[in-house]
């Protein structure tokens, strides 16, 4: 079977920030970046059922040069290879944009499953997945909590998750997008070894083309008032204060 | 092209609650509002789309009950197909965001999720949504040529007036092509267990716990107090507590009369869970986290010093 699993550096911001490109992002220099967390599930459950019937994870991201950390990282978790998407023109605010340049390069995998994080970190929309599986003319489900290859490969059923933990079990047909959420599995990190070895991987990088073109743009980013404009009580003092107050205000409830 | 399309979905029986919401940051953005709900028994809701500033109800007969994003999307294609609108409104609820992206991709639209702001600038739609765990929001603007497709986050608009009669209705047919490729197995109710509901003060402990190890010194605190122990997802994610802890959108929903948040950072999942508390108090060592935003009572400190002091005080 091949699993192509769709991973992104995210962007994290500490609490002060300050704003490059014109105001429309945070000035990279204020950022720090990672694998997003929701795609080390995404990998693990790949990788898992490649080892229990067999076949190849791919790894692909649509990001910058940075992004390409991300790939390393999985590769190291055990994914067979790595393809990093990327044109100058990709926002990555855009995730109709990010998901038909995953499937410029996705299309040309024909892979039987395709993976994605539930959302990832900093974006937090939810979206690429739905939006690569009609890119790819096929069927997704999103916020899965269980997936089971059936029939050989090639059914899949899935557990998805609702609001107030409401689950419901489907049945599709692959090839299919699946967005993964957080706590299916336990993601295991690669040994130093493998992650030396991830370091020298060979990553291809595919142009999107005009798959990249955006609707979309950032007219600017800012800092939102702090506390919504809510008055809140901030207690002063240390620790032994906060838990005083904190207890007081918990016998008040009686 | 012109006017607003809010499309709500059908839970359990009734209109999802974020729909008066969606109504109000319609007719904020201008041009007439047309309500959408495709349900298998569409009839039985009619009454709910009674809603102050809708002009138009459209309906799609849906033929089997229960939530399928792929028939909700072919249908939410049929309403905008009809009604051509410019801009799309969606609640940002997991349903929702099963397929509006989809839908936007296939269609062409511009597209934004978890939106907290819409308004329009000399014509031009223009979005506000957090980015960077809801540090920094963005501004965003959207090419002309093609309607825009937007889900918004639920709580932040004021809910419409309920209105005295619904608005007249029109029926959107389904073409017999749209079929779905997701089969329906089987629900599952939520796990059971502790019942935070029940619990006038909830003690709830986020990622900031650090280790598997604090926990305990949290849930002894929460039991001298009298308090039930919440969590947040990810240490449920870790088998660090048992799902019945969850507080949040895909736990349970708690509306104590105090919360106290420790090491939670405020992510929306988790506020649509515990922001209906009487009184709320956030502990964080980070001043912005969002989870202020909701607080009535905030310290910026380390809650493991905070729990050690607790310890000594009762
Ligand atoms: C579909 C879906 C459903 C979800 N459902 C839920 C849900 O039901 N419930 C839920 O909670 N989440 C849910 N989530 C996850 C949610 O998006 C967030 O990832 C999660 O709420 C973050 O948990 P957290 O605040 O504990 O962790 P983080 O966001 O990592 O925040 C940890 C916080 O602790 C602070 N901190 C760190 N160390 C300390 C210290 N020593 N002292 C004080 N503060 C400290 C940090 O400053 C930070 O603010 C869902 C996500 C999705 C996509």
């Amino acid at each position: 079977m091949k699993i192509v699993v769709c991973v992104k550096q995210v962007v994290e911001v500490p609490s002060y920030v300050e704003f490059g490109a014109g105001g429309a992002d945070v000035d990279p220099a204020f950022t720090s970046r990672e694998l997003n967390d929701a795609d080390t599930y995404a990998v693990e459950e790949a990788l898992r059922i490649r080892d229990e019937v067999g076949g190849e994870v791919v790894v692909v991201t649509a990001g910058d040069e940075g992004a390409v950390e991300a790939l390393r990282r999985c590769v190291a978790m055990g994914a067979d290879r790595a393809v990093r998407v990327w044109s100058d023109g990709l926002s990555v605010h855009d995730p109709i944009a990010v998901a038909r340049s995953l499937a410029a390069a996705i299309r040309d995998e024909a892979a039987d499953l395709v993976f994605c994080g539930v959302q990832s970190s900093d974006a937090a929309q939810q979206s690429t997945g739905p939006a690569l599986a009609s890119a790819l003319g096929v069927p997704s489900v999103s916020v899965a909590t269980k997936v089971d290859v059936v029939s050989g490969g090639s059914g899949l059923t899935v557990r998805r998750e609702f609001e107030g933990g409401l689950a419901e079990v489907v049945e599709l047909d692959g090839p299919a997008v699946i967005t993964v959420q957080t706590g299916l599995n336990t993601p295991r990190y690669g040994s130093f070894k493998e992650m030396m070895k991830a370091k020298k991987a060979q990553i291809p990088v595919v142009d999107p083309g005009d798959a990249g073109a955006s609707r979309v743009k950032v007219r600017r980013m800012f800092v939102p008032a702090s506390s919504g404009g809510r008055d809140i009580e901030m207690i002063d003092g240390g620790p032994a204060q906060i838990a005083a107050r904190i207890v007081q205000l918990v016998r008040e409830v009686g | 092209m012109s006017g607003v399309l809010v499309v709500t979905e059908v839970v359990d029986g009734r209109l999802d609650e974020s729909v008066r919401e969606l109504v109000t940051a319609a007719v904020a953005v201008g041009g007439p509002v047309t309500l959408g709900v495709a349900a298998a028994d569409v009839d039985a809701v009619l009454a709910d789309t009674a809603i102050a500033g809708v002009d138009e109800v459209v309906t799609v007969r849906l033929a089997a009950g229960g939530f399928d994003h792929e028939l909700q999307r072919h249908a939410v294609r049929a309403m905008i197909e009809q009604v051509t609108p410019d801009v799309v409104v969606l609640g940002y609820t997991i349903r929702a965001a099963a397929y509006a992206a989809a839908l936007a991709e296939e269609l062409g639209l511009g597209f934004a999720s978890d939106v907290v702001g819409l308004s329009r600038d000399a014509g031009e739609l223009v979005a506000i949504k957090p980015v960077y765990g809801g540090k920094v929001y963005a501004e965003l603007g959207f090419a002309s040529d093609a309607a825009v497709l937007v889900t918004l986050r639920p709580g932040v608009w004021e809910q419409a007036e309920v209105a005295g009669a619904p608005a007249a209705v029109r029926e959107v047919a389904l073409g017999g092509s749209a079929v779905s490729r997701v089969r329906h197995v089987e629900y599952l109710a939520p796990a059971g267990g502790v019942d935070l509901k029940r619990a006038d003060v909830i003690f709830s402990v986020g990622r900031g716990v650090g280790a598997k190890e604090n926990i305990e010194k949290f849930a002894e605190i929460a039991n001298k107090l009298g308090a039930g122990l919440g969590a947040s997802r990810p240490l449920v994610d870790s088998g660090w507590l048992p799902a019945a802890h969850q507080v949040g959108q895909t736990g349970v929903s708690v509306k104590p009369k105090l919360y106290v948040a420790f090491g939670i950072s405020g992510a929306l999942q988790h506020l649509a869970g515990m922001s209906g508390s009487k009184k709320i108090i956030a502990i964080n060592t980070d001043k912005d986290a969002p989870i202020f935003n909701v607080a009535d009572v905030g310290a910026v400190a380390d809650i493991l010093e905070v729990a050690d002091e607790l310890k000594a005080l009762i």
